[in-house]
């Protein structure tokens, strides 16, 4: 079992299981980033929380009623995704792998965009220049690890970091997670990151399960701790503490912006759902493991802190309600949908024209066309 | 792993080139690659040993000296984090020229190669280019130890989303390698390693054929012959032996594996109704296979004998010692026109 945060470990929490406010030793040289967090931003990351957890339960739904062919739950992981998306800044480019769906929306992306990924219509799904600099799913695990260590570097080659600017220098964040953290790729995106000091973050968000295998499979030492053996900065968070996941990211982000390089973060959290809507935890994972962290649910925990802090329960409840609206939103426009021209098979498989794919095209446009009703 | 070095040849000094040199293979390449970085200064080239080294066979050599650290980079010994973070690169804005030391090496890199590279622009819809050139030295002929003589060009021509091209001799290497980086897609460049020290005439004026042409380097009547990198030469000497023999053969070199450029290779069918292909690499599932089924297709009715292929075995490189009896040589060549002109 890996470690679960409490005040004997160096996990970085701020808020106790229970919602309260009370910074462990490990805590004290982050405390400074939440003064950069107003009321409002404390609503809005409750708000998000939520919001995502209903857009995920909509989305199993249509999986499960045949509108899309797989869904990917995030549920559990709410508050290290949000807490980690807010510590960007707009210059900032951000690498996911495919479960981080409410950091694509805090970057500006309309979750309906991953749908149509998962509906079949698009490989893709957006342009990540158009979208918050939010770059697109890659479903072959750590290989995003690689293509955000190479893109940091990118920056450091034309300038566009550590001038001393925060208001302008950039810095990448990659997501990733325990199973990815076996990868090759990944070890080898962090000898880079290491060789060239990029301007990087490597999040690794510790749900404890690749699909059905536990963390112990992958590692059998904190995953934080293999950092150090690559000669970067590694920290443990709790990443059910949505502030803590906040502070410890925007420190390292600064970091790396200003030029003093990468780090790992290990945010422990917990699938709670199964791997994707073809998987079926019930066969390998114990249930009162499954309790015990449905015990510590990131959105309670943060609840109970707003509360304490006097937040209205209009608020609350005016939250649940814009997340029903916003699943059935999200709801009625995955079933707008609609299919792409068959063209898509071959227009952007090369940018510059390829006789032997201009021929398949022509191809197939005169032998569909050969039947009855055929298209032209 | 390997203390192969070259001769130095002359070098093509900036002011005031010459219109053509005498340089063998490597020394074009480099010239080739020195053009393309002082015409952009997003390209820039990544590999191991490439930088004060050289590289092992010297074909970045002095670039480091004159471009820097920034433009040519030494990279971490591990082929799938040079390919990923090309990919980066490339997302960048960048022109990245990656350097693969040997062809047996590119296997760890080659998932990058083919899950993400070949398919970033496609998974994208069109809203970037992947600007990134793989260079490999392969094939045999060198006397090396195991995964120093490999031919896997097949595995990248199969993949969708690449080009694959391979130069036969140095004005081509010089003139393929700048129009393989000014390519908005990602190019496998397979270089011919026991063709890098032949020197021949470069023409710096201009390229004579485009990236992906076909072109026939020696005109025939009575058999087509087609092969690419090191195999040109020894369809060249094969035939000059023919020649002795009365038999007149004309040799296309493919260059370029992904496309292929049939209509050089249709219009010599035309003339001589005898196609013969030949390739260092395996040939089951090949490069050669390929056209064989595409020629025999489009020309059936004129051709009088079955497309034949020469290719090495279909058994891992063997030890040195015995690779002359692997490779295809111009005897087996001549094996294979007296058998096509027999039907």
């Amino acid at each position: 079992m890996a470690a679960t945060p409490n005040d004997a470990l160096p996990t970085v929490q701020l808020l106790s299981t229970e919602g309260v406010f009370r910074p462990n030793d490990a805590a004290a040289e982050f405390l400074p980033y939440l003064e950069r967090l107003t009321e409002d931003d404390h609503r809005r990351f409750y708000r998000d929380m939520v919001v995502v957890r209903k857009f995920d339960t909509e989305a199993a739904n249509l999986q499960r009623q045949g509108q899309l062919a797989l869904w990917v739950p995030s549920h559990g992981q709410e508050a290290a995704q949000v807490g980690s998306a807010y510590a960007t800044r707009p210059q900032d480019h951000v690498f996911p792998s495919y479960r981080e769906h409410v950091v694509g929306m805090i970057r500006g992306l309309d979750p309906v965009d991953i749908l149509r990924m998962l509906r079949g219509v698009t490989l893709g799904g957006w342009n990540p220049e158009d979208h918050g600099n939010f770059h697109l799913y890659t479903l072959v695990l750590a290989s995003q690890t690689l293509h955000a260590t190479g893109y940091a570097m990118g920056m450091q080659l034309d300038g566009s970091t550590a001038t001393g600017n925060p208001e302008t220098d950039q810095a990448v964040i990659v997501y990733y997670g325990d199973g990815a953290s076996s990868q090759g790729d990944a070890n080898e995106a962090l000898v880079f990151a290491a060789s060239y000091q990029t301007p990087q973050v490597f999040f690794l968000q510790n749900n404890h399960w690749a699909i059905s295998v536990p963390v112990t499979r992958q590692s059998r030492t904190p995953l934080y701790l293999r950092a150090g053996g690559f000669g970067i900065p590694g920290i443990q968070v709790d990443g059910n503490d949505v502030l803590a996941s906040y502070a410890v990211t925007a420190k390292s982000m600064d970091d790396a912006r200003a030029g003093r390089g990468p780090a790992l973060i290990e945010a422990l959290t917990y699938r709670v759902g199964a791997h994707t809507t073809a998987d079926d935890p019930t066969k390998y994972r114990d249930p009162d493991e499954l309790a015990r962290w449905v015990a510590r649910d990131p959105i309670a925990r943060f609840r109970t802190y707003l509360q304490g802090l006097g937040v209205e329960q209009e608020f609350l409840d005016s939250v649940d309600e814009e997340a029903a609206d916003y699943a059935s939103d999200v709801r009625r426009r995955a079933l707008e949908i609609r299919a792409p021209e068959r063209s898509i098979i071959f227009d952007n498989v090369y940018a510059e024209p390829h006789p032997l794919i201009t021929e398949q095209k022509t191809w197939l446009e005169r032998y569909e066309a050969s039947f009855e009703g055929g298209q032209a | 792993m390997n203390d192969e070095t070259v001769t130095t040849g002359p070098t093509v000094t900036d002011g005031a080139p010459a219109a053509s040199a005498n340089l063998p293979m490597t020394k074009a390449l480099n010239a080739g690659l020195r053009q393309a970085m002082l015409a952009d200064p997003k390209v820039l080239l990544m590999g191991e040993d490439i930088g004060p080294l050289g590289g092992v066979f010297r074909v970045t050599e002095g670039l480091f000296a004159e471009f820097g650290d920034k433009r040519v980079l030494d990279t971490p010994l591990a082929e799938s984090g040079i390919i990923g973070t090309a990919i980066g690169l490339a997302m960048r804005g960048f022109r990245p020229v990656c350097e693969i030391q040997f062809d047996g090496f590119v296997f760890p890199g080659f998932d990058q190669i083919t899950s993400q590279l070949a398919r970033m622009r496609n998974r994208h819809e069109g809203q970037l280019v992947m600007p990134v050139v793989i260079r490999i030295p392969y094939g045999g002929h060198i006397g090396s130890i195991e995964h120093h003589q490999e031919s896997p060009e097949a595995y990248f021509a199969h993949t969708p989303g690449l080009r694959v091209v391979s130069p036969s001799n140095p004005h081509d290497a010089y003139w393929m390698m700048q129009e393989a980086i000014a390519s908005d897609d990602p190019v496998i460049f397979f270089e011919p390693k026991s063709r890098y020290w032949p020197k021949g005439e470069v023409q710096f004026g201009e390229s004579g054929s485009p990236l992906h042409a076909s072109r026939v380097v020696r005109t025939g009547t009575d058999v087509t012959v087609v092969g690419h990198g090191a195999m040109v030469s020894v369809l060249l000497q094969a035939a000059d032996i023919a020649q002795a023999e009365g038999i007149s053969i004309e040799v296309v070199d493919l260059r370029s594996l992904s496309p292929i450029d049939y209509g050089p290779i249709l219009a010599s069918v035309e003339k001589t109704a005898h196609l013969v292909v030949a390739q260092e690499a395996h040939g089951f599932v090949s490069v050669g296979s390929e056209i064989a089924a595409t020629v025999a297709e489009k020309a059936f009715y004129t051709l009088e004998a079955p497309v034949l292929r020469v290719s090495a075995f279909d058994t891992p490189f063997p030890p040195a010692a015995v690779e002359t009896h692997f490779l295809p040589s111009p005897d087996r060549v001549l094996e294979a026109i007296d058998r096509a002109l027999a039907y």
